[in-house]
């Protein structure tokens, strides 16, 4: 099941870095700060590193970072707010715009959440097809993340090669869904069409060639020095400290936490599909980069798998005959009466969704993201509260730059692969 | 698995096949450290405040529209067959916990608050949490108590209101350069 590098190191650090009284903030001492070698830069809110606006206050001592914290919020624009005046069936659009390089798992947990609250069954296909779009997804995410982070220390050929790739995925995204991304494709019940003809052989092409572009990523990143150089050593982070600012996803990992919410709470296939879970003991940025590397490489396996069901199951029902809540089939809005009264209810109403309140947790390529809803039997969500993995990793930067040099900061904060929309929300 | 060790538990919820563990806010934190310690949830996952002004009234689901605001959502809620349970208080806080370990599972700690009622910080059982409470007194109001750096992390630092709350409507906020000056 787990993967251990070559790479061995001695223990990450003794003890803990997790800085007091304030976790997320990196202080200067005053002793250092009366010597007035102390220099206050503002990084961002606008800096093409960012990955989006994140706005850090950073402290130097010469090329040392000695106090930091980070300013957020300026991406914020109340989904959470606005997903409580929408109706359910409205409020599915709003799920995968918070994050838009992991929109097909946002989608799912905020659908995961509203079937679990109406307790409802969903076709073995559409689950089968949810497991294949975030496992596409994940790589789509992953190859993005590889691409800027590289990018941004230098190499820049990555971003052309990562880019390549992706966009065939997204390729497969419109083939699907009509769109290349915030497809709107899962739906209470199951998914929102079937699954198109012309599907199967694009993405077994995908399927065939992505490990020889994966060796290319490989051959001019794995062993290059310059990288090597950048990315060894440093923004450490132990496993108790990952553990107890709630990091999640690759950062875990590549801490040594053998921990994937695929293998421990298995959702959708993931019981019934074989991959394996990458996890390197190093903690640092190059660790970082071997788990999304090894992720991408497992996530085409599972699609791999999910095709192969997924071709037996054609004529198989994509989505739950629950008509209180699916939408009836296009067709028979000619002939049935009842059935366009349905349609009229869902559409304009909505339906209605059990009193209750769940929180439903799903491993989206950037970690444990969760959501929490809360109704009161209406037509509405009465709480929509998403946990960005995000939000969650940059609580982490003030501990992994505790001993960083400025030119690091670009590659840790990379490395904790934030979506500053996630973030901020 | 039962919880009856936790101290200052008030009631045990199990709904949706999750287990709700509602405590006295007062002593959130000497629970939060049986459960980290004792049952072994190491792992923060998310603080959610959730506000249920209006819960269970007439005309009200999701959107109060104030006097001052525009009521751009009319409620549909005339249709109601029952009226959902009533909550202790205005104000939930719910800290969302999670064991990584050998043996994996959650479990939801809730407290309930009034308006301006504060709320012991957890900061010194999971650093984790520190920007999960700037957020829910950011965006809802709640106090912690004993939080060091207890400001505003979304929004600016002169915002006036907490935008989740259920009397902050929808379209309230006037648009800069919307009338001629």
């Amino acid at each position: 099941m787990t993967v251990i590098s070559d790479r061995q190191r001695a223990p990450i650090y003794e003890g803990t870095r997790i800085p007091q009284p304030i976790p997320t903030m990196l202080r200067v001492s005053q002793e250092l700060r009366e010597t007035g070698d102390v220099m206050t830069v503002n990084f961002g809110p606008n800096h093409p590193s960012t990955h989006g606006v994140l706005r850090l206050v950073v402290d130097l001592n010469g090329e040392n970072v000695v106090g930091l914290y980070a300013v957020i919020g300026y991406l914020h624009t109340g989904f959470e707010k606005n997903m409580e005046a929408k109706s359910w069936w409205k409020a599915i659009t709003y799920a995968p715009r918070i994050d838009y390089l992991s929109f097909q798992n946002n989608e799912l947990v905020f659908v995961l959440a509203a079937e679990k609250l109406l307790a409802m069954e969903v076709p073995e296909k559409a689950q089968w097809m949810r497991t294949c779009l975030c496992e596409l997804n994940r790589i789509h995410s992953h190859l993005v993340w590889l691409a800027t982070a590289a990018l941004e220390l230098g190499a820049i050929s990555m971003f052309w090669y990562c880019f390549r790739e992706r966009e065939t995925v997204l390729d497969l995204f419109e083939l699907v869904a009509g769109f290349r991304m915030h497809t709107r494709y899962f739906q209470v019940g199951g998914l929102a069409e079937d699954i198109p003809r012309g599907f199967f052989p694009e993405a077994q092409k995908f399927v065939d060639w992505f490990p020889h572009a994966l060796d290319d990523y490989e051959a001019m990143l794995g062993r290059n020095r310059i990288w090597l150089e950048r990315t060894e050593g440093i923004g450490l982070l132990s496993a108790d400290d990952a553990i107890a600012l709630g990091q999640s996803g690759p950062v875990l990992r590549a801490s040594g936490v053998d921990w994937d919410l695929r293998k421990v709470e298995p959702y959708l296939a993931y019981g019934a599909v074989d991959f394996d879970v990458p996890v390197y003991p190093q903690g640092d940025v190059y660790a970082r980069f071997r788990v999304h590397m090894d992720e991408m490489l497992q996530s085409n396996r599972i699609v791999a798998q999910c095709l192969d069901r997924l071709e037996a199951m054609e004529g198989e029902p994509w989505t739950s005959d629950d008509r209180k809540v699916v939408l009836p089939p296009r067709e028979e809005l000619h002939t049935s009466m009842e059935s366009l009264i349905y349609h009229f209810k869902i559409v304009t109403e909505g339906y209605r969704v059990p009193e209750g309140e769940v929180y439903v947790a799903v491993e989206s390529p950037r970690g444990e993201l969760a959501c929490y809803v809360a109704s009161d039997g209406g037509p509405r969500p009465w709480r929509v509260k998403f946990r960005a993995p995000s939000f969650a990793a940059l609580e982490a930067t003030a501990t992994c730059m505790s001993d960083a040099l400025i030119a690091d900061m670009i590659a840790i904060v990379g490395s904790l692969d934030t979506v500053m929309g996630e973030v901020d929300r | 698995m039962t919880y009856e060790g936790v101290p200052a538990l008030v009631e045990t919820v199990e709904a949706h096949g999750e287990t709700t563990l509602v405590v006295d806010p007062a002593r959130v934190v000497e629970a939060a450290m049986h459960l980290r310690d004792v049952e072994g949830f190491n792992f923060l996952s998310d603080i959610t405040a959730a506000d249920y002004l209006g819960w269970g009234k007439h005309g009200v689901s999701g959107y109060i529209g104030t006097a001052a605001g525009r009521d751009l959502n009319t409620p549909m809620t005339q249709g109601y067959q029952s009226l959902p349970k009533p909550k202790p208080k205005r104000f939930a806080v719910n800290y969302h916990l999670l064991s990584v370990s050998a043996r994996p599972r959650r479990v939801r700690l809730q407290v309930w608050l009034d308006d301006g009622e504060p709320v012991p910080t957890v900061l010194p059982v999971w650093p984790g949490a520190d920007w999960h409470e700037r957020e829910a007194f950011d965006l809802m109001g709640i106090t912690f108590s004993g939080h060091p750096n207890l400001k505003r992390i979304l929004l600016d630092d002169d915002w006036e209101g907490h935008p989740l709350r259920k009397d902050y409507p929808i379209g309230g906020e006037p648009v800069r350069f919307s009338e001629a000056e």
